[in-house]
């Protein structure tokens, strides 16, 4: 019975980490409807960049992220309004094709300069350390404060986008962006900008997913298929769903893990292969 | 007489190859209404898109508040204080009344319009704040959509079709409250398919047939037969 609940725990915090490549995606996708085809490319991109700025300027884990934020902003902003604003329109194909070479280009670029081996960013003591919550059940600190972090995410997204007036301006623009141009609104700013915060959880995932275990260059098309599930499972309707969605599939895998090795990964694809049959819409669709 | 507020020049639109507008010249003095009639098709919808930005022009076909603006973004052109009330409403779905009404005001222009005189124009929208702006009945989506061009505190405010689909009694209601508006010295576009009722609110009127003005001139130097001529296609050139 520990056991299993032991399961549970673990499937939730490697989730969390799940809901926050999602959430990046869903965010802007929820906006421009936009599919980024390099999303998971991106995450081992800002995992890459963090341990190159703490290699070469001897950072910690915290302040090699704290350099990375501001960076991961300015280039989705400037990505988004000299880039991916020119593909956007009634054909979804020209976002998807030139995604997708971004990807290419990300995955080649990195192989070039940091080679194809696996690597980590060392996180010290934290790394190791951990809680034990009852007998038989031990969570590790990294992961407990990246679900944290997914937490923390997912409520200020809730926040912002029911909130405030930037919010509703990035909502505005989603449903109808020639109104809202008429409001004197430039939706190409509005993209930039919503990329521009995608891109900061891209930065924080980026940087979790290092810590807790490998980036690889070849690892963004699998991160970006873990996400695209989650948000499927979870629905478009709120953050929050997204959320949920995340740890479903990440609690789905670890059951998966334990009742077989190499069952987990493939569960998780059942799982979303049986939403999307049952319920396309997702687990928690938009209400109104 | 004083300088136009608005004044196009030749102005020619186009979707793609297809040209839409042939020279259209048109004024609108500081407080008067205009009305645009015309059939189906005449280019009335795209006469008014044109001016508020979203298809493109030659920069000196549109002239406002004595400068060029034509081909501006649609954003720029709001700032300088155009304001356009959609066909169809065009309400932002996942956002309330009040939100919807707050998108308005994002050009950032000063003015006697805010949340509290558009409450006090339009009292049933208070009530209805907090729900979603879809949500209302076609009158009351219709008061939202002029509330939220209104909050942007326009000098010249453009309202497409904005009687269509609605009961006789509600769109009464509506041209009562732009009457008043205009009263306070608002220059106002209109374009109506109701012919009795653009002759009956307006102080002059533009006839457009086939993307050309056909019939122009003070509303009520036209008899109704002149505005049928107009209308279907024998033109007529009372008033010039």
């Amino acid at each position: 019975m520990i056991g299993w609940l032991d399961t549970l725990v673990q499937g939730v915090l490697l989730g969390s980490l799940y809901a926050l490549f999602a959430m990046g995606l869903a965010l802007v996708f929820g906006v421009m409807r936009l599919t980024n085809v390099a999303h998971g490319d991106l995450v081992v991109l800002a995992g890459f960049a963090a341990i190159a700025l703490a290699g070469q300027f001897d950072l910690g884990p915290l302040a090699a992220f704290a350099c990375l934020l501001p960076l991961a902003a300015a280039s989705g902003y400037a990505l988004q309004r000299y880039v991916l604003n020119d593909t956007l329109g009634r054909d979804p194909l020209p976002s998807l094709v030139v995604t997708f070479g971004l990807s290419i280009v990300i995955q080649n670029v990195l192989q070039e300069i940091f080679s194809a081996d696996p690597r980590s960013l060392s996180a010290g003591e934290i790394a190791t350390a951990s809680v034990r919550l009852v007998e038989g059940v031990t969570v590790g600190v990294l992961p407990l404060a990246t679900l944290l972090a997914a937490l923390l995410v997912a409520v200020a997204l809730q926040w912002f986008f029911a909130r405030t007036a930037a919010g509703s301006a990035f909502r505005a623009t989603s449903d109808d962006r020639e109104t809202a141009e008429l409001m004197g609104l430039d939706a190409r700013v509005v993209y930039a900008s919503a990329t521009a915060i995608a891109f900061v959880l891209i930065a924080v995932a980026g940087v979790l997913q290092a810590m807790r275990t490998t980036v690889a260059p070849a690892d963004g098309p699998g991160l970006l298929l873990f996400a695209f599930e989650a948000v499927v499972i979870g629905g478009l309707g709120s953050f929050w769903g997204t959320f949920a969605g995340g740890l479903l599939l990440g609690v789905t895998q670890a059951i998966g893990f334990r009742l077989d090795p190499g069952w987990g990964i493939w569960l998780g694809h059942v799982v979303f292969l049986a939403v999307l049959l049952v319920r396309p819409q997702g687990l928690f669709p938009r209400t109104r | 007489m004083s300088a136009a507020l608005l004044a196009t020049r030749a102005l020619e639109a186009r979707y793609g190859d297809l040209q839409a507008l042939f020279g259209i010249d048109l004024e609108a003095r500081d407080g008067e209404v205009i009305a645009i009639i015309g059939a189906n098709g005449a280019g009335k919808s795209t006469l008014l898109k044109t001016i508020a930005g979203l298809l493109r022009a030659p920069r000196e076909a549109v002239r406002f508040a004595g400068e060029p603006v034509g081909g501006l973004r649609p954003g720029e052109i709001a700032r300088r204080g155009i304001a356009l009330v959609p066909e169809g409403r065009r309400l932002f779905a996942s956002l309330s009344v009040e939100e919807n009404l707050r998108m308005g005001a994002q050009c950032g222009r000063p003015g006697t319009w805010d949340l509290k005189a558009v409450y006090e124009l339009f009292p049933a929208l208070r009530d209805k704040s907090a729900a979603p702006a879809t949500s209302l009945s076609g009158g009351q989506q219709q008061m939202v959509a002029i509330g939220r061009a209104l909050m942007a505190n326009p000098r010249l405010l453009m309202c497409d079709e904005i009687s269509l689909g609605l009961a006789p009694i509600v769109v009464k209601g509506i041209y009562d409250a732009l009457s008043a508006i205009a009263a306070g010295g608002l220059t106002a576009l209109i374009v109506e398919q109701d012919v009795g009722l653009a002759r009956h609110v307006s102080d002059r009127l533009y006839c457009l047939q086939e993307g050309r003005v056909v019939l122009s001139g003070p509303s009520d130097e036209f008899s109704r037969d002149d505005i049928s001529r107009a209308y279907f296609g024998v033109a007529a050139q009372a008033g010039r």
